[in-house]
Parts: C-alpha cells; sequence; structure tokens
C-alpha cells in the first residue's frame, strides 16, 4: 500500500477534499442500516496512538475503523510506555512490528507526525498536533457544512471566534474553508490572535458586533489556563464570556453556530444557543464518523475516482 | 599570556604550489608559492624552489586563506562529552578550515572558576588539534545570580566573558559585569534575550508562526535585550560584544552604539544569513535554533551589515546536540546547529557565489575579524607569521550528509544541501591539523 500520510490540510487539493466528501456522503447510507458494517478494510490494521486525552476524536476514528472492519489497535498515554520514558521514535519502531496500515495520532507538540512518519511504513493521519493542525475535523467541518448548506460552499462567510493563537482547529479551518472557496474573519481579543496571520489571507476583527454578515459563527473552546498566572491572556472567563461569548441575542437570524468541542457552557457558548437545534454541533459530531471513514478508505484506496464505487 | 591551548604536533614542512593567496589584510590577492618552514611561513612568491624535508603539495586553482577563527562554538566538555569534546570538537573545526576556536562557557559543570578553565586548558594541550580558548562565565553556573571570580578566570585565560545559552537576565548584571570588565580587560559578550518575551518561544514570530501554530520569538525580544545591553556599555564605557545577532532591529541599535565610537563588536551566524523562518515549514528539528531564523527581511539586512562591518565577523554557534534531543517533535527538539565544518562553503556558496558578498570581505570576517577581537595575532600569509592559513578548493562541490561530519553530532541545518566550496588543508598554530583525503 502507497504511503498517503494527512498530517496538514495543505496536504490536499481541492479535488481530494472534494472527493472525500462525496466519499464521506458514499458511506452514510452505510451509518443508517441495520448493520453498520462494511467489509471494504477487511484485513488491514489500524492503530489508533493517542498521547493526549481525547475521547470524542479517539472513539470516531476507532468507530469509523470497525466500521469499516478494520482491525484496530489502541494506544493511549496512560499506562503505556509513553510515560516509561519511551520516546515517539520508539514507540513508531516498535508498532511498526505489526505491519499497521494506517497510524491515526494525536500529539501535544507540533511536528509530531514527521517524527513518527520518517520511522514507519505506514500512513500517518494526524488527528491533533499541538497547535499545528487538524485535518480531520476541517474535513469534518466541511462535511457538515455541505450537508447544510448544499455542495457549493463558494462564497459563504465564516467567523471563527476566540483563541485563535492556540487553536489547532483555526488553522486547519481556515486552509480548508479557503481552499472551498469561503470567506475567513477571525474574532477574538488581540491577544490570541496570532501577529502575521492576516497573511493568510483572512479578515482580523476585536469587535464580536461586527460579525453580522458571516453565515457561519465557528466558535472556539476557550482553555481555563489562558487565564493562569503568568500567562496573562485573559484577565478572566467572566470578561471573555461578556466581551466574546455568543448569545441568542448576539446572532442574527439564520446565522448557524459551530463548535469542535468540547464546550464550555456560559464562556464561549450561551446555553441558549448550546440547547438549540439550530446549531451544527451534533451534525459535527455525526459528520466525523463518516468522515473519518472516507479518511481511512482513501489513504488505504487513493485518491483516485475509479473504485468509490465499489465501497459498498 | 594564553589564551589558547592545543596538542603539540610536529610543526609542518611545507609548499604550497601554484594556489590563489587571498589575504586582504595585506592586500594581496595573487597566485602565489606558499613555503611553510617549522610552521612558521618562510617565503611567499613565483616558483619557489622546495628546501630538502619539505612536501609539495600543488593547489593549482585553489585558495590559500588565513585560516578562520570562530568566536562562538559549544564544545560540551565536560559533561556532555557524548555531544562534541575537545578532540572532535577541534578537529571539525580543522576541517571546515577553522585554525583557532573559542569554546562557550555553558558546559557541566559551567567553565566559572579559574580552576574548572585550567582544566580544560589542559585538556586542550592534549587533545586540541587547533588553537582552543574559553570563555569564562559571567555568573556562576550561568544561574544569572552571583558574578564569576572574573579576574581570576582572567588569569587564567579566559578569553572573554558570556553566559552564552542564558541572558544576563537584569540589568544590573548586565552593568556589574561591564564595571568588572575594566579590572580584566576582557570584553562581556551577550545572548540578546528578553525571557518574559521568549516565554516558550519556539521560532520567530511572524507569519510563518502564525501559520505553523507554533509560539513565537519576536524580534524585539533579541533587539530591547541587545539595546539594553549596548545602553549600559555606553554608560560604563565598557568593551561589549554581541552574540550571534539575528533581527534588523538589532543593527539598527548596533549602528546607533558604534557611530557614538563605542567598542562594541558584533557576530552573525552563517544559518543567520543563508536561511529564513520559512526552512521552519518542514517542521525539521534541525532548523530550530536560538536566536531563530527570522526574515528575508533580516537576513538581508544582516548580509548588508557584514558587507559594511556593522557587523564585525562571523561565527558558528556550532551547538551539537544528541539524537537523542534532536530525533523527537519539533516543539520537543533542543535548539541549535552544529556549524564548524560547514560554515565556509554555505557562507561562498549563498553569499559569494551570488555576489552578495565578495571573497576578500568573507575572509576578514571569517578570519582576522574575529581574531582581532579575541586580542589574538590575526592569521596573516606574509613571511614571518606563523603559518595559520588553510587550503580550499573553490570548484569542488558536495552534499552535506549525515555521514561527512568530523563532530560527533550531525544536527545541521544544512543537511541534503549542495555546496560549493571544499576545505583540503588547514595549517593551524604551524601544525598540519586537517587534510582532506578525499
Ligand atoms: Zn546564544
Ligand atoms: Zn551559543
Amino acid at each position: 500500500m502507497a504511503k498517503r500520510d494527512l498530517i496538514s490540510i495543505e496536504d490536499l487539493s481541492r479535488e481530494q477534499v472534494e472527493l472525500l466528501l462525496d466519499t464521506a456522503e458514499s458511506f452514510l447510507p452505510v451509518l443508517q442500516r441495520d448493520i453498520k458494517k462494511v467489509p471494504t478494510l477487511r484485513g488491514r490494521t489500524i492503530v489508533n496512538l493517542f498521547w493526549e486525552a481525547s475521547t470524542r476524536t479517539s472513539s470516531s476514528f476507532d468507530l469509523a475503523a470497525k466500521r469499516l472492519s478494520a482491525d484496530t489497535i489502541a494506544l493511549k498515554a496512560s499506562g503505556s510506555a509513553v510515560e516509561k520514558g519511551e520516546t515517539l521514535k520508539d514507540t513508531a519502531i516498535t508498532l511498526s512490528a505489526y505491519g499497521p496500515d494506517i497510524i491515526v495520532m494525536r500529539h501535544p507538540s507540533a511536528g509530531a507526525c514527521q517524527v513518527l512518519s520518517a520511522n514507519t511504513e505506514a500512513s500517518v493521519i494526524n488527528a491533533g498536533d499541538g497547535k499545528h493542525q487538524h485535518p480531520t475535523q476541517c474535513l469534518l467541518d466541511l462535511f457538515a457544512l455541505r450537508q447544510t448548506f448544499g455542495r457549493d460552499l463558494g462564497g459563504m462567510k465564516v467567523a471563527i471566534v476566540g483563541d485563535i493563537l492556540h487553536s489547532r482547529v483555526a488553522r486547519s479551518d481556515i486552509m480548508g474553508f479557503q481552499l472551498l472557496g469561503m470567506d475567513v474573519t477571525l474574532v477574538g481579543p488581540p491577544t490570541l490572535i496570532p501577529r502575521g496571520i492576516d497573511q493568510m489571507g483572512v479578515r482580523v476583527e476585536h469587535d464580536i458586533a461586527r460579525l453580522r454578515d458571516a453565515d457561519v459563527i465557528y466558535l472556539l473552546r476557550i482553555q481555563k489556563e489562558r487565564i493562569s498566572e503568568g500567562a496573562n491572556f485573559l484577565p478572566s472567563l467572566r470578561e471573555y464570556s461578556r466581551l466574546y461569548g455568543m448569545t441568542r441575542a448576539r446572532l442574527r437570524p439564520g446565522q448557524r453556530v459551530m463548535h469542535p468541542g468540547p464546550i464550555n457552557r456560559g464562556v464561549e457558548i450561551g446555553p441558549d444557543i448550546a440547547d438549540d437545534d439550530e446549531n451544527l454541533i451534533a451534525l459535527q459530531v455525526f459528520s466525523g464518523l463518516a468522515v473519518r471513514m472516507a479518511i481511512l478508505y482513501r489513504t488505504v484506496v487513493g485518491y483516485s475516482d475509479a473504485g468509490s464505487e465499489e465501497v459498498l | 599570556m594564553d589564551r589558547t591551548w592545543h596538542k603539540p604536533l610536529p610543526a609542518a614542512d611545507l609548499l604550497l604550489r601554484g594556489g590563489r593567496v587571498v589575504d586582504p589584510r595585506s592586500g594581496i590577492d595573487a597566485v602565489q608559492d606558499v613555503l611553510v618552514k617549522r610552521g612558521r611561513i618562510a617565503e611567499t612568491g613565483a616558483a619557489i624552489t622546495a628546501p630538502k624535508g619539505a612536501r609539495e603539495v600543488d593547489v593549482t586553482g585553489m585558495l590559500v586563506l588565513p585560516g578562520f577563527v570562530d568566536l562562538h562554538a559549544h564544545l560540551r566538555a565536560p559533561g556532555r562529552e557524548d555531544e562534541e569534546d575537545v578532540a572532535s570538537g577541534t578537529l571539525a573545526a580543522a576541517a571546515g578550515g577553522y585554525v583557532r576556536v573559542f569554546a562557550m562557557a555553558n558546559t557541566d559543570p559551567a567553565i566559572d572558576t579559574a580552576a574548572g578553565l585550567r582544566g580544560m586548558a589542559d585538556v586542550a594541550r592534549a587533545e586540541a588539534v587547533v588553537p582552543l580558548g574559553f570563555y569564562g562565565a559571567v555568573t556562576r553556573g550561568l544561574k544569572g545570580e552571583q558574578l564569576t571570580e572574573m579576574a581570576e578566570l582572567a588569569e587564567a585565560g579566559a578569553v572573554a566573558f558570556s553566559d552564552d545559552g542564558r541572558p544576563l537576565a537584569t540589568a544590573v548584571l548586565v552593568r556589574r559585569a561591564l564595571q568588572y570588565a575594566k579590572i580584566t580587560g576582557r570584553v562581556v559578550a551577550v545572548h540578546g534575550q528578553d525571557d518574559s518575551l521568549f516565554a516558550g518561544g519556539q521560532m520567530h514570530e511572524g507569519p510563518v508562526s502564525a501559520r505553523l501554530g507554533l509560539a513565537g520569538i519576536p524580534s524585539l525580544c533579541e533587539s530591547l535585550d541587545v539595546a539594553r545591553a549596548l545602553d549600559m556599555a555606553a554608560y560604563e564605557a565598557a568593551p561589549l560584544h554581541v552574540h550571534h545577532v539575528s533581527a534588523a532591529a538589532s543593527l539598527e541599535a548596533l549602528s546607533r552604539a558604534k557611530s557614538t565610537g563605542l567598542k562594541v563588536t558584533a557576530e552573525a551566524t552563517p544559518h543567520h544569513l543563508t536561511m529564513t523562518d520559512e526552512a521552519v515549514v518542514s517542521l525539521d528539528s534541525n532548523v530550530k535554533m536560538n536566536p531563530p531564523l527570522r526574515e528575508e527581511d533580516d537576513r538581508q539586512a544582516l548580509v548588508k551589515a557584514l558587507k559594511s562591518g556593522l557587523v564585525d565577523c562571523v561565527a558558528t554557534d556550532h551547538a551539537p546536540h544528541a539524537p537523542m534531543s534532536k530525533d523527537v517533535p519539533f516543539e520537543e527538539a533542543a535548539f541549535g546547529t552544529t556549524g564548524l565544518e560547514t560554515a565556509f562553503a554555505v557562507l561562498y556558496t549563498d553569499l559569494v557565489k551570488r555576489r552578495a558578498l565578495d571573497l576578500g570581505t568573507l575572509v576578514t570576517r571569517m578570519s582576522q575579524a574575529p581574531a582581532a577581537i579575541a586580542g589574538g595575532e590575526p592569521p596573516a600569509i606574509r613571511p614571518g607569521a606563523l603559518a595559520d592559513l588553510c587550503v580550499v578548493d573553490p570548484r569542488a562541490t558536495w552534499t552535506v550528509t549525515v555521514e561527512g561530519f568530523k563532530s560527533k553530532s550531525a544536527n545541521s541545518a544544512f543537511l541534503g544541501r549542495r555546496l560549493t566550496g571544499r576545505v583540503k588543508l588547514t595549517v593551524a598554530a604551524g601544525r598540519v591539523a586537517w587534510e582532506d583525503d578525499a
């Protein structure tokens, strides 16, 4: 099997992204069946290597692999070699003994996927590396957008609100949204907007009142450590919530809200929005499964159109 | 008094036949033979006959240059001899055309006492293939708290004082070090870095760090600290040397200080002169260094400053690291690249061949200017001088590979680069320190 890493959303062309989303769509009927399983990746081995706790992403990948009948191995940071001082390189070499086809990895440090890839024959899928990239989140966000607004997302306006500086989701989404012709505005306090990000072709705003023209408001989770002593990115979550927290009153009718989860109710997202069914948050979670099935499948069979019929 | 030490090798008797001698300080750029007798340059000129016992080396088409001097190398001894030691570090230096090297004090233990420095001088006497000198630490254990006994360190032969690896964190510490320099007569050198702005930084702060999601180290992190040290040097009327300038803003501060007649000098590294933060897109840990690679504007300003002499010299900041420190994700990797074996070829390939700098200026900045800052006799190719020279094949091309290093470490930012210019022979303090057998 050819090695096809997915480390950054930049690894994909527009055509490849669209093919992935189409492939994900073709898996939807499977997920509605009684027996939600296809034999597509039978005999393939997929390793889930999570060096950072993430129940959502790891279970989404695990289930996606199982739906495709792949054999899976899950390694989590707690209780594994990670805490025994084994380096990532050692782990990569050890895992290679199983001859995995794909290693899905989440890691706290940017550059981890490159180290892994250099030490394994398996294709590496980045499930989040430091503050760098989270390409599968971006793809599922695009899928949720397509399910909601139709196939052509060109010209749509998205505002990403919150801690851009520390967000791998923001970075992948900016690139992915732009790849499909969407217009991106970033909103947040200046302490959490990285200097120079405007050169990615985004508009930067510090006032949440200036989002009226956005079709979609994408909220990012605010981590508590941003207010810790010495960090000084924010004086308090209370004030953040007052300045940037999204509430019903701040939304224009028709604006849809997204969030990569888990949400901080009452901080970046008001309960009135979190609880209504206008938001796309549940759809994002659902999309994760179909999209990750598509990613695993395309990583094995490749991105040429031929073969997509034999999926089911 | 000795400020460098080396192993007693036999003095060279050599006739270098037909090379292009470039010695900007003596105003020479001509094809000449160079006769070295018992380690000293006996004669230069045309058609010299080799005396009995002298080995004749045909260097037709090659450059015969004053040997290079590195004011900034981390040779890791004592403490991390797995990464580098005096023997391997000085051999790497010789292979790069260096005839004199000065090692930083941030070892384990740090070179912060006269006894420690004398101990390393003994190691150099036993192992160093090119003359090796040592910086003394400014503060004990480089902790930034208590001054070292700088006068005693100077008596023991410390070439200058530096806590490199760490900035001098407070203004008063810079001040005390500069005041003490009046007793020692040695220069204080600073690694410009405001720690509060550095704060976990991984690379230069700018569009590339924003795109990669790596914590940024702003140019101001360097320039604010450099400006403060320069102001203090002016206030105390004491000499100051600025390590590895990387940001254009630091050059502006340097230029203001020099224009007032302050005795201040500065160095720049081959990597900052030839690479930018764009290289970090690869997330290759070998391009992670401190100060970080900056933007193209900074790089061009640095080249211009090297040309004009605002930046006095090239220094490698040779920083060998064990694979355990570099074979890890970018964000977890140690800062630093090796540099002794690639410095000349990198600068020759990227600056001289592209006409951004002429060969004579490069030679001055790599040889005679740093030698003067260290307070030693600058290498010169003239009769009577101790033979401190290197022979370079300016047409030889080679690829930088892990296997090709004499250094114990291979963490080079230039791995994979195809370079022009290969050091064929190095004579340091009258001894053949390196001969390329390839
Ligand atoms: Zn330094
Ligand atoms: Zn250094």
